[in-house]
């Protein structure tokens, strides 16, 4: 796990979660805006997994559990394609607010994982 | 994408008539579901990792899981039976909630292990506590109507 990497992560999840939240409860359908916010944090997390793959080869191992790491990851990697396919069957506001909340909640296991890697060992 | 629209009232999750799943209650699905996601992964790494050390509290983990995903389901299917069950799993969890919270606080030492009701749910930033009541709410709100048995033969 690179943490400047995560940082920016947790920043553009949180960010495009608030985005998707506000336009949502303004009531605007999910449109290409609420989409590709929701569609960039789901490639982030994607290249988080391949960092996640790599980084042991390159002596960055986790100080915490694998195991729950890797839940989590995975957890947050199905979230925004949940809500991407909702999002796209269902075409109402609410959807919109679906997609912010899902952001949120990938920011919060995004925060929950670096803790995972880096914490434990302090 | 082609405009394909979903044949409305084909089966079960057909929607001629506005069930529970409209509007706002979208979003109190999604956030069980996202509850159920997290109940759910943190009983697996319990269970996978470290079951010998505290059996008890993550099998009540397992427990709540399960009773996540049921609610979920449950708030997304229509019809008398579902909504009862509905009921009865939120019920549960609000039971859960105040009774392990309560433990989880008079007596530590019974839960040393985090479960997703420690504390009222405070690793899940009380959401445990606070969706039972809103759920609750919503489905006191959205009663299915009387004139159908079981709702309706699909």
């Amino acid at each position: 796990m690179i943490e400047w990497y995560t940082y920016l992560q947790l920043a553009i999840a949180v960010a495009a979660g608030l985005l998707c939240l506000a336009l949502g409860l303004a009531g605007r359908k999910p449109t290409d805006l609420s989409m590709g916010a929701t569609l960039l944090v789901e490639v982030l997390l994607i290249v988080q997994l391949v960092v996640a793959i790599v980084a042991p080869f390159a002596g960055n191992e986790a100080t915490g559990s694998v195991l729950e790491f890797y839940t989590y990851l995975i957890s947050a990697i199905l979230l925004p394609l949940g809500g991407g396919v909702w999002a796209l069957i269902e075409r109402s506001r609410w959807s919109t607010v679906i997609l912010g909340l899902i952001n949120l909640s990938v920011a919060v296991m995004l925060y929950r994982m670096l803790q995972i890697w880096t914490v434990q060992g302090v | 994408m082609n405009e394909l629209q979903t044949n409305p009232g084909d089966n079960a999750t057909g929607t001629t008539r506005p069930g529970r799943v409209t509007g706002i209650g979208r979003v109190l699905i999604l956030v069980y579901g996202v509850l159920a996601l997290a109940a759910t992964g943190r009983s697996f790494v319990q269970i996978v990792g470290k079951y010998d050390q505290a059996p008890l509290a993550y099998t009540l983990s397992a427990l709540a899981a399960v009773v996540y995903i049921v609610a979920t389901i449950a708030l997304i299917n229509r019809g008398a039976l579902w909504y009862r069950i509905a009921w009865i799993t939120i019920g549960f969890e609000l039971l859960g909630v105040l009774v392990i919270g309560t433990l989880s606080l008079v007596d530590p030492e019974l839960f040393p292990h985090d479960t997703v009701w420690s504390v009222y749910g405070r690793g899940y930033v009380f959401i445990p506590l606070v969706l039972p009541i809103l759920g609750m709410w919503w489905l006191a709100k959205h009663a299915p109507e009387q004139r159908v048995l079981g709702g309706a033969a699909a």
